[in-house]
């Protein structure tokens, strides 16, 4: 049977969100063949101190990813709540998950004031949607809550935390061998006095090239947390069929933010990838354009911007010519 | 959701199965032989209206064509088709009939389903709920999820207190698993408080 869909995926996210992939891959290749050329190069065999890394740092992720739902959850402070304690929230999650045909994440609420809301775990079964408290006080209308929630539910569906988690396996990895080689320097550096010349470059090199490999992987994996907000915000107005009322949520989100005290903030940072809004602001002289390099989600304005295209293709009287899949 | 699609971020809308709604007539007759459930007459398609004037437009049209199919000497109840929102911000559309007519019933929320469908709204649908009720005013639904072509039955006891009667819910369960595909995720079995027409 062949349907007209008013759903058709935006191409160009996709191309961009591809190239991003590519790049990041891309580094990892050349990080991984950098290592073995240096290693080779001065035949050494260093590559204890890479294996170690590359052991830590895939172990650190798969256990964050193993336990996300648990480390967010007892991060924020949240409670996990039943259908009578948050009737309202359960109604929606409820209708959103039957419009989509996906399984019910459970539900939390965090006594945070900061309005926020977040989805973690590591598959769609052990998956919990987080509100806070802030969120719930904020007087978002039922409509604008959906598109909350729609939001942090495509999060979910699109998988994001297990594809956020092995995009960030390179800076993890590249971090480490920084620390690594920085403290092997310090404190191994006497001992191995009799070494040649190439082995003392040794350190330093792997040292350089980590340090590069983590802030070429920090650009790309924070350009691709602002396309998957992206592609979340669009799956989630498409599922509602309300563009506008998850524009007005984040615009209403966004503004409260600034009215957020410090320490709120400074606790929130390590979940922010996560977030609906972003939980910490980069602000300085530097420009807006800076600032929209590291940051983890898209600026308001892309982000309305996209959901005004969504409404007016929503509202395509004849979708079947461009809308077709 | 494949690979690709977890990789580029997107959902493909979930198209609704309609075809297995009309099962529902037979089941009402095996329903009311088992447990003494009738249908109230009643039954309503659940919907999230998208926002704009499109899908007003196709919302007023459909409502047009069931008013005018029931005022149609023989065409039905004579009712006209109700339209309301809840507070989750979902539209019913209510067709009240004869409780003897769940075929013409049926017809009309199909209706309702294939013009959404053919217009490009099929994601929209949430389900479609049949009201029944017995001797002793029990009350009770066999609510179709679009999604997952599935039925599951909903028995509200006390509504402020949302609570629901359980045993009622699995003895249909068990009445009608020959008749209908039966939701066998029980998680999926979403409350309904406050549906119009129940």
């Amino acid at each position: 049977m062949s349907t007209r869909t008013r759903y058709a995926p935006d191409r160009g996210l996709t191309a961009r969100m591809t190239a991003t992939m590519f790049l990041l891959g891309l580094v990892f290749v050349a990080f991984v063949a950098a290592l073995i050329g240096i290693l080779i190069a001065t035949k050494q065999s260093a590559g204890l101190i890479v294996f170690v890394a590359v052991v830590f740092g895939g172990g650190a992720a798969w256990i964050s990813l193993f336990y996300s739902d648990k480390i967010a959850l007892s991060a924020a402070g949240a409670q996990l709540v039943t259908p009578q304690q948050e009737p309202d929230l359960h109604g929606i999650v409820d209708r959103l998950c039957a419009l989509a045909d996906m399984d019910k994440p459970r539900v939390a609420v965090a006594p945070t004031r900061m309005p926020n809301a977040f989805a973690t775990g590591r598959n769609s079964k052990n998956s919990v949607l987080c509100v806070t408290q802030g969120m719930l006080q904020l007087g978002l209308t039922k409509d604008e809550l959906e598109g909350v929630l729609a939001h942090e539910l495509s999060h979910v569906a699109h998988k994001d935390v297990q594809v956020m988690t092995v995009a960030g396996l390179l800076g993890i990895v590249a971090g480490l061998l920084v620390r690594f080689a920085f403290y092997s320097e310090l404190f191994g550096g006497g001992r191995r006095g009799g070494n040649n010349s190439q082995a003392a470059m040794l350190i330093p090199l792997i040292m350089l090239v980590s340090i590069v490999v983590y802030a070429v992987s920090f650009v790309l994996i924070r350009m691709l947390s602002r396309y998957r907000e992206l592609a979340a915000d669009r799956s989630g107005a498409l599922l509602t069929g309300q563009p506008s009322a998850l524009s007005s949520a984040l615009q209403k989100v966004s503004g409260s933010m600034s009215r957020i005290p410090n320490e709120d903030l400074r606790k929130a940072a390590p979940m922010s990838a996560f977030y609906f809004a972003p939980a910490m602001k980069l602000t300085g002289s530097g420009g807006d354009k800076l600032a929209n390099l590291f940051s983890t989600h898209p600026s308001l304005e892309k982000r309305m911007e996209q959901l005004a295209k969504i409404q007016a293709q929503l509202n395509d009287t004849a979708p079947g010519a461009k809308g077709l899949r | 959701m494949g690979f690709l699609d977890v990789l580029f971020g997107r959902t493909k809308p979930v198209q609704p199965k309609l075809d297995d709604l009309f099962a529902l007539p037979s089941a009402a007759i095996q329903l009311q032989a088992a447990t003494g459930f009738t249908p109230t007459g009643s039954g309503s398609v659940c919907f999230r209206a998208v926002e704009g004037r499109t899908f007003a437009d196709i919302q007023k049209e459909v409502r047009e064509l069931l008013d005018l199919d029931n005022s149609r000497p023989g065409g039905g109840g004579g009712l006209p088709v109700e339209v309301t929102k809840d507070s989750y911000g979902f539209t019913w559309l209510i067709s009240n009939h004869m409780s003897d007519e769940t075929d013409t019933l049926v017809t009309d929320l199909h209706a309702v389903n294939s013009a959404l469908v053919d217009n490009g709204f099929g994601p929209q649908l949430l389900c479609t709920m049949v009201a029944f009720a017995d001797e002793n005013h029990r009350r009770m639904a066999l609510v179709y999820l679009y999604k997952r072509g599935t039925f599951y039955p909903f028995a509200p006891i006390s509504e402020p207190r949302q609570q629901r009667d359980n045993a009622l819910e699995l003895q249909v369960k068990g009445v009608l698993s020959e008749d209908l595909k039966i939701e066998p995720d029980l998680t999926k079995w979403m409350a309904l408080w406050g549906a119009p027409g129940l």
